[in-house]
């Protein structure tokens, strides 16, 4: 019994130390900050979501779509949980295509609740062309597709620096300490006071960063609150009905003559 | 199968089992004699099962709205994570589920090899259960594929282009694998259809496995052969359920700790890129029970020697019933095996993490020192450790005290102190 | 007496489990039958708003709400005549015409024969409303079955004006 849980302990340390599997190059640690949303207990911040879905209109919009998000999400639970209304004048404020009408034209109309975020470029190509060749990704999953996660982003929005002597920048290239290779193609996109915040907070760079973060982070995992919640009330279930079985196991072979 | 005189106690029972035994089979399970002496390391068994059957559900689940297409595949699992209700739960569980079911099954087989599980008269279910675990890989690996990330697709392009290291065919067998020229949608599809059909194969051969398993009845760890029914078996119901629902709780717990606080840890962020034929990630790497063979496989600097490799390390498991020629079953009277055992177990380990890293230097070094040190333990070390070896006295049954040596069961047989 | 103690003991642990255990079960199998409910992008579908300012009086359009057809017809004055001259006791399915059309200039319904589901076909039938082709049911201008095999009448949506030119259904 005692070896089962030590194996279960050697699997759990096992499991963390492979996944460490990302080999280290010349880049910088990481910087963090206290994410609300980390650990067990973890939630967003209603306030930094608000916040940092109008930093991602205002300033990372115009380049990066985030095409699996409805704009019916921004008042579901778990997010940033503007009202109703409020989200429907916020969806109103983009057009979108629809079509074709009775005549077989496509037109544009005021997007609703039930539509996608409308996107900034109508494809990959014309995203890349108008970006001088690289591609500002979609940022539905960013946190979740780069090592590093949250700190990862959140580091590159603040890690932009003046290139040590010996980097030579090419055009339309910008040196990052965090980027890997150091090198990005997106310029420096916050700066103090860039954006002027509805709910009055003082919007510092490292504000913005962790916000617009944050609000990236739930765009990621909607439903991550529902995840921590449910996944508490299993485990303390399975340790209870665990304790309950092991007893009436106890019982049960007791029954029988006790093995060697 | 030891005669089975029971009889449904009610009318229906009877006339509905005269025809097909299927009560006699339930009776035939709760019977079922097993060693008492088992420890936690037999409730795998349990364990794996629940996992096929999870998988297999949570499987069809999402197939109710996964779009195995190309240009959808991505997006449509992106639908079932956030629209569908509870979606994000059930692709979290099928995808960790993967990785448990991993877990559980190297346990179980390192289980087998400790205890001798594998010689006879078990060589049939050894087979079998590496004819599983070989379709568990193929299935894996092609359920990585589906969400149509940068890693399904690359790790798809790597593991199917080995094919075109076969000798004059290669390159019309990975034409013909991929339906193209390169890996694409009609490489997407069938790989759906056939993630979907394995895995019900995999269903099949676990009733085989079990069945050929009843015949000679479990190995234990003393692994002597008893006498079924004895005093030394309890009935499977309820004493051996019991314990297997208390291991699969406890495992549950673990398995609920990934899927609901750490559901991303096992995998790859760049899975969350959407699959591009222009780039390639800057390490390909197969998910973590894949490892050890992905090391084995670079190892060999020649591709089509690479590729035999890999293939070989999985063969010379399926063979293993006679290359351990050991006449003792388990290893707690095998002290230089034991040994030897555990040195194998740590170089699987190693051989799993230079998996991970890249194929250059010191980590290639290893990687190749790991994988000749595996083909030695079973084709020089096991052999001659069979004959070479001096064994600890085997006892005679659970309670009784040593017999010394190997034990001949005729020889035990004909002791007659089991009644 | 001690015995009795430890059955009583033993059973109760033992339906503990099974209890607990129960509903373990059912917390696992409610995700799993859920999931087949329509999912959120389905339910954000679930209402339409519809501009009715271009229909001319006498005529419908048909729209689209739920992947089911849905009939608005601007009744002329003698349409709603008709339907509101119709006795109760006629009807199959009775139901007064000021209880289906609160605005009796327009009527709204899903446009599904209650028999066995075809499209039925306005201005057409022996009522002055529509006739259902698949196994001749005939629909009022109010929508009511007077003839055929069908049970019910033409379903009405949950529906409001939220302002003069545009409905919301559902």
């Amino acid at each position: 019994m005692k070896n089962f849980f030590k194996s279960i302990f050697i699997i759990f340390l096992v499991t963390s130390l492979f996944s460490q599997k990302a080999f280290t190059d010349e880049t910088k640690k990481l910087l963090s900050t206290d994410w609300s949303f980390k650990g067990f207990f973890g939630k967003f911040d209603r306030a930094s979501l608000q916040r940092g879905y109008q930093v991602y209109t205002e300033v990372c919009a115009s380049c990066h779509s985030i095409k699996y998000l409805s704009y019916r999400n921004l008042s579901e639970k778990g997010g940033p949980e503007f009202s109703e209304e409020q989200a429907k004048a916020i969806a109103a404020n983009f057009e979108v295509t629809d079509g074709p009408n009775d005549d077989g034209e496509m037109f544009t109309r005021p997007a609703k609740l039930s539509d996608k975020f409308v996107k900034p470029y109508k494809n990959v190509k014309e995203a890349m062309a108008s970006n001088g060749g690289a591609y500002p990704p979609d940022m539905s999953v960013l946190v979740k597709a780069r090592s590093g996660g949250v700190d990862y982003i959140y580091s590159i929005l603040l890690g932009y620096d003046d290139p040590p002597g010996d980097i030579s920048l090419e055009d339309g290239v910008y040196y990052n300490a965090h980027m890997y290779g150091n090198k990005i193609a997106m310029p420096k996109p916050l700066s103090e006071g860039l954006v002027e915040y509805n709910d009055g907070t003082e919007a510092t760079e490292e504000q913005m960063a962790k916000d617009v973060v944050t609000f990236l982070a739930w765009a990621a995992e909607p439903h991550l609150e529902a995840r921590h919640k449910i996944g508490f009330k299993a485990i303390i279930y399975l340790i209870i009905l665990s304790f309950l079985v092991y007893f009436s196991m106890k019982r049960l072979w007791s029954r029988i003559e006790p093995k060697v | 199968m030891s005669a089975h005189n029971y009889v449904p106690s009610s009318k229906l029972g009877k006339w509905f089992n005269d025809r097909l035994p299927l009560l006699s089979l339930s009776s035939h399970i709760r019977e079922y004699p097993t060693p008492k002496n088992l420890n936690y390391w037999w409730t795998f068994g349990g364990i794996l099962t629940f996992c096929l059957v999870a998988q297999i559900v949570t499987g069809v689940i999402l197939a109710m709205h996964y779009v195995a297409q190309a240009d959808l595949a991505f997006e449509s699992v992106e639908h079932i994570m956030r629209d569908v209700n509870y979606g994000w739960l059930i692709r979290y569980f099928h995808a960790n589920g993967s990785s448990m079911f991993f877990l559980a099954v190297y346990i179980h087989i390192f289980r087998s090899m400790y205890y001798g599980s594998h010689k006879s008269p078990r060589e049939v279910i050894w087979i079998i259960g590496m004819i599983i675990y070989f379709l568990m890989m193929m299935t894996a690996f092609m359920g990585y594929v589906l969400p149509w990330g940068q890693m399904s697709f690359w790790a798809a392009t790597v593991i199917t282009n080995l094919f075109s290291a076969v000798p004059f065919v290669g390159e019309s067998i990975t034409n013909w694998l991929w339906g193209g020229f390169a890996v694409g949608n009609p490489t997407l599809t069938r790989f759906y259809s056939l993630h979907y059909l394995l895995s019900f194969l995999i269903f099949g051969l676990v009733i085989l496995h079990i069945w050929a398993l009843h015949i000679p009845g479990n190995n234990n760890p003393i692994g002597i052969e008893l006498k079924k029914p004895s005093k030394d078996t309890v009935p499977f119901h309820p004493y051996i359920v019991i314990k297997d629902l208390f291991a699969l709780l406890i495992f549950l717990i673990l398995f609920a700790f990934f899927v609901f606080y750490s559901p991303n840890l096992l995998g790859h962020p760049d899975n969350y890129i959407e699959a591009n034929p222009m780039v390639t990630p800057n390490h390909i790497v197969p998910e973590w029970y894949l490892l050890p063979f992905y090391a084995i496989l670079r190892s060999v600097p020649d591709k089509l020697f690479g590729v035999i490799a890999m293939f070989a390390s999985v063969f010379v498991l399926v063979i293993l019933p006679w290359l351990d020629t050991s006449k003792v079953k388990s290893a707690i009277f095998r002290p230089l095996y034991k040994q030897f055992y555990w040195i194998l177990v740590l170089d699987v380990l190693i051989l799993g993490y230079m998996g991970a890293m890249p194929a250059e230097g010191t980590y290639l070094l290893i990687a190749r020192v790991a994988t000749t040190y595996y083909f030695v333990h079973f084709l020089v070390i096991l052999p001659v450790l069979g004959y070479k070896e001096k064994t600890l006295p085997v006892p005679l049954n659970i309670t009784e005290p040593v017999l010394g040596g190997s034990p001949n069961p005729d020889m035990v047989k004909k002791k007659e102190l089991y009644d | 007496m001690s015995d009795q103690k430890k059955l009583k003991r033993r059973d109760f642990l033992f339906t503990a489990s099974y209890a607990i255990g129960a509903v373990g079960v059912g917390a696992v199998v409610w995700p799993l039958v859920d999931q087949m409910n329509p999912d959120k992008s389905v339910k954000a579908s679930a209402s339409i708003e519809v501009d009715v300012s271009s229909i001319e009086l006498g005529k419908s359009i048909t729209v689209l709400w739920r992947g089911k057809p849905v009939f608005i017809k601007r009744r002329t004055q003698q349409e709603i005549s008709e339907a509101r001259a119709v006795k109760l006791e006629d009807l199959k399915h009775p139901e007064k015409d000021e209880d289906r059309a609160k605005d009796p200039e327009w009527l709204i319904m899903v446009g599904v024969c209650t028999h066995l589901g075809c499209v039925p076909l306005g201005n057409k039938g022996e009522y002055n409303g529509w006739f259902c082709p698949c196994h001749g049911s005939h629909y009022d201008t109010s929508g009511r079955v007077r003839k055929g095999p069908a049970p019910k009448n033409l379903e009405i949506p949950k529906y409001e004006f939220i302002n003069n030119n545009t409905i919301k259904i559902g």
